[in-house]
């Protein structure tokens, strides 16, 4: 695959260095892509990964260095330039418009023309050939706003071969996809890469990375650590080479918790029209439920319908006993039950204020005395709880821009944990995290159950539900289908009952 | 392919300490870019012209931006919490003439209160249409402008209206320590929307509700409340500068205050404070207020043909801005 040994590098990085103001993003990488080959690079969060993908795709020009295509030097300017040398960028934000159709988001900034007027007819011609050549199932003049994220990015690779495309970087693409169409999308690779095209990998889950690529880069710190053949590399490997030691990939051992305890939530015939119908599960102190199913089968809006983020149409909520007659964010953080939602940058975070402000904003009134702000109470609430996180951040004053994923997913469960809720609701704890955050989160979790809390993690990541918890219900549909004990859960039966082809359950 | 290891470092935790301190100093510096410009300005027509740096001519440059700087103040606190107050200049009119129409049925302070009130009235109307009534902030105060412009004609019967009592310009003409009361109001509105952002929770609030307004809400913070106080405080305060403006003259007209909130948006924006949201400052409203009423100073003291003053202050302003936003958000 990466044979021809003689045969020039389709990319070559040459010492290029990337600094923002006084952060050194990345430090002198050299490394060369070879052409028609799925190469990929790991690191953790603030390795330099997504910097040098930039780089390369002309979003974003070297500070030093030089950047080679097909041999010859390149200086891109914008990632149009990029685009017409044949670099094309699918980035972990999908950037595409949602109100525009299928159609118009392939052919965005390289339409058809004819005499000065769009072309559509060309641009329908050139798409039902793109659709026979990869076979995807995508009807033209829908909405992109109405696909499902793994139809979205099939719109981005479209997009990406109707340029013409050799180079086509993918960031993160597995991350909001379940396994189903994630094996499509490594199908999608392994057809482009037969074609001769070649594929740049950034991802955090190493399997992947392992079974799909050909080569593998390291990065640690900015700096390049090794590029080798996918073959010569196992998962520890690359662990030991993005963290500098190695690391315990294994959950952490869960104390069994007491079957007898009453329940300190208790959620009876929930249903909203449209989302969910007929939800009922209970939660007892010290234990972790486990919410798995599809992508759409309504487990974040059973999660967002409990904290009473959203309206539901009936069913009953009852915390430590008591009904909950007022059902609202702040009613239920009162109450002692808090939600960490999916999208810490849309929902969770606010981006553009501190670290200290974020942490507190679901407590102000913890801090403050009459409407009056003391911030020495803020600053000793805040310390304690980066250190009991492990946040890392140059000062709690930092804007929250500023960290990486890992360590704003942690202040986001700070955030969630000043109040010492007896409940807590996670979607997708782990979502865009490295693995030595991962693991801290998992950790935390697990020690959160150990001192009373009853956790509910909805996980689109199977290996972590199972991991984690005690019990796992399974959605299908709008549905609950399934409530099985971790004895019973394994990824087959959760799978089967996700899809629905499980015979008739006891 | 070989491999190439890199220097065995330590493991990722806080970066270089010295590189950090220094990065974060520069940025500081560049935040307050806008301030370098206001005091090259100030330096600038001192040096063009010996009537600037009396103490009259400051006098009368901060009072006469009193008006436009009060609206400025509560407005920045509307474009921080998420929202927009088109209407400001229409609230401005519409109080002081209910203020006016009272004291003379009444009496002075009557009439003061009556306009304060009218003010807060009519911020709680742009506020329950932006929040509960899911109008856009923008389109809905533009409507409210509108609406309130109608308002201020129809309660004026149109035309001029003199105050009878003459103690009514007492508000604005009164003077402590050398200043002139209106100007001491402008200067403690300014404190106090400062220590409302900076100090209490009711800032914290604003702060997250525009800065992220679905994380802002899932995070127990009343976003719909927060909204629509920052709204009423600048109906209230629109009010209070109607009736400083209305005792100036001892008169008011229903096309008064119009072209306020272009110029106070303009101050806010030239300051450096973002037109999105979630971040802002009051001494950033200040600085540009100052810019803005420094500029109009100099084409009086030097006597700048009318012709061009509107293009030369129009280039000012770009630059200031373009200078700013230059040198604040260098990727």
């Amino acid at each position: 695959m990466s044979g021809e040994a003689a045969a020039q590098p389709h990319i070559e990085l040459r010492g290029v260095s990337k600094n923002y103001g006084g952060v050194q993003a990345v430090r002198d990488v050299s490394l060369e892509i070879a052409r028609g080959s799925v190469h990929a690079i790991v690191g953790e969060n603030g390795a330099g990964k997504s910097t040098v993908s930039k780089i390369i795709a002309g979003v974003i020009p070297p500070s030093l260095g030089e950047l080679r295509v097909a041999g010859q030097p390149a200086d891109f300017a914008s990632p149009r330039q990029a685009l017409a040398a044949g670099i094309a960028m699918i980035d972990q934000e999908l950037a595409m418009v949602p109100a525009r159709s299928v159609i118009d988001n392939i052919f965005l900034g390289a339409e058809s023309r004819r005499l000065g007027r769009l072309d559509t007819r060309a641009q329908r011609r050139r798409f039902e050939e793109l659709i026979e050549q990869t076979g995807f199932n995508l009807d033209g003049d829908q909405h992109v706003r109405s696909l499902s994220v793994a139809d979205q990015q099939k719109v981005e690779i479209l997009r990406a071969i109707a340029r013409d495309a050799e180079l086509i970087i993918m960031d993160e693409p597995t991350a909001p996809l379940t396994q189903v169409e994630a094996d499509q999308l490594y199908e999608i690779i392994s057809d482009l890469r037969k074609g001769g095209t070649t594929i740049l990998y950034i991802s955090h889950f190493l399997d992947e990375v392992l079974q799909i690529s050909d080569t593998v880069t390291v990065m640690r710190d900015g700096l390049h650590v090794s590029t080798k053949p996918a073959a010569e590399e196992t998962e520890a490997s690359l662990v030991r080479g993005m963290l500098g030691r190695s690391l315990e990939l294994a959950f952490p051992q869960r104390r069994a918790c007491d079957p007898a305890s009453a329940p300190v939530l208790e959620v009876r015939g929930l249903t909203a029209a449209g989302r969910f119908a007929d939800v009922s599960f209970d939660l007892r102190p010290g234990e972790i439920v486990g919410m798995a199913g599809l992508i759409g089968s309504g487990r974040t809006e059973v999660l967002r319908a409990v904290f009473g983020a959203d309206p539901v149409d009936s069913g009953e909520i009852l915390l430590g006993g008591t009904q909950l007659r007022a059902r609202s964010p702040r009613a239920l953080i009162d109450r002692g039950l808090v939600m960490l939602p999916e999208n810490r940058k849309d929902d969770g975070l606010v981006m553009c204020r501190s670290v200290a402000e974020n942490t507190v904003m679901a407590h102000l009134d913890d801090v403050s005395t009459n409407g009056l702000v003391r911030r020495d109470r803020q600053r000793k609430a805040v310390g304690k709880l980066m250190k009991d996180l492990d946040v890392r951040t140059s000062s709690p004053d930092a804007p929250m821009s500023s960290l990486s994923g890992g360590n704003q997913q942690k202040v986001l469960f700070a955030k969630c944990l000043m109040g010492n809720p007896r409940v807590l609701l996670v979607d997708e704890p782990t979502r865009g995290v490295d693995v030595g955050a991962k693991r801290a989160i998992y950790d935390l979790i697990t020690s959160l159950a150990e001192e009373g809390m009853a956790v509910l993690v909805v996980s689109s990541e199977l290996e972590e539900v199972l991991g984690l918890a005690h019990r796992v219900l399974v959605m299908r549909r709008g549905r609950l289908v399934a409530n099985l004990d971790a004895a019973d859960a394994d990824e087959e039966t959760v799978l089967s009952h996700a899809f629905g082809t499980a015979a008739a359950a006891a | 392919m070989t491999a190439s290891s890199a220097t065995p470092s330590s493991p990722s935790t806080a970066p270089a300490p010295a590189a950090t301190r220094r990065g974060l100093r520069l940025t500081r510096l560049r935040d307050y870019g806008i301030v370098l410009f206001l005091i090259a300005l100030f330096v600038g027509l001192s040096l063009s012209t010996d009537k600037f740096l009396t103490e009259s001519n400051l006098k009368n440059v901060i009072d006469g931006s009193v008006a436009m700087g009060l609206i400025a103040c509560a407005g920045t606190i509307v474009i921080i919490a998420g929202g927009f107050d088109l209407s400001a200049g229409a609230i401005f009119a519409v109080s002081a003439i209910v203020g006016v129409k009272v004291s003379n049925d009444v009496s002075p302070i009557v009439g003061m209160i009556a306009g304060l009130l009218c003010g807060c009235a009519l911020g709680l109307i742009n506020g329950v249409l932006c929040t509960v009534g899911r109008i856009n902030h923008f389109v809905g105060t533009l409507g409210t402008m509108i609406a309130y412009g109608g308002l201020a004609t129809a309660v004026s019967g149109s035309g001029l209206l003199l105050i009878n009592d003459p103690s009514f310009g007492n508000l604005a003409t009164t003077e402590i320590l050398g200043f002139k009361l209106s100007t001491w109001i402008l200067v403690a509105v300014a404190l106090f929307c400062g220590f409302l952002l900076s100090r209490t929770v009711f800032g914290r609030h604003t702060f997250g509700t525009g800065g992220n307004l679905a994380a802002a809400r899932l995070s127990g913070v009343p976003v719909h409340r927060t909204l629509a106080a920052a709204y009423v405080l600048s109906g209230a305060v629109a009010g209070i500068a109607g009736l400083i403006v209305a005792a100036r003259s001892l008169s008011v007209s229903p096309t008064t205050g119009a072209n306020l909130i272009f110029d106070a948006l303009a101050a806010i924006l030239i300051g450096g404070n973002s037109v999105l949201g979630g971040e802002g400052a009051i001494w950033r409203t200040m600085v540009g207020v100052a810019i803005l009423a420094l500029i109009a100073n100099g084409f009086n003291l030097l006597g700048i043909d009318p012709l061009y003053q509107q293009i030369v202050s129009g280039t000012i302003i770009l630059v200031a801005v373009g200078a700013d936003a230059w040198t604040r958000r260098r990727a």
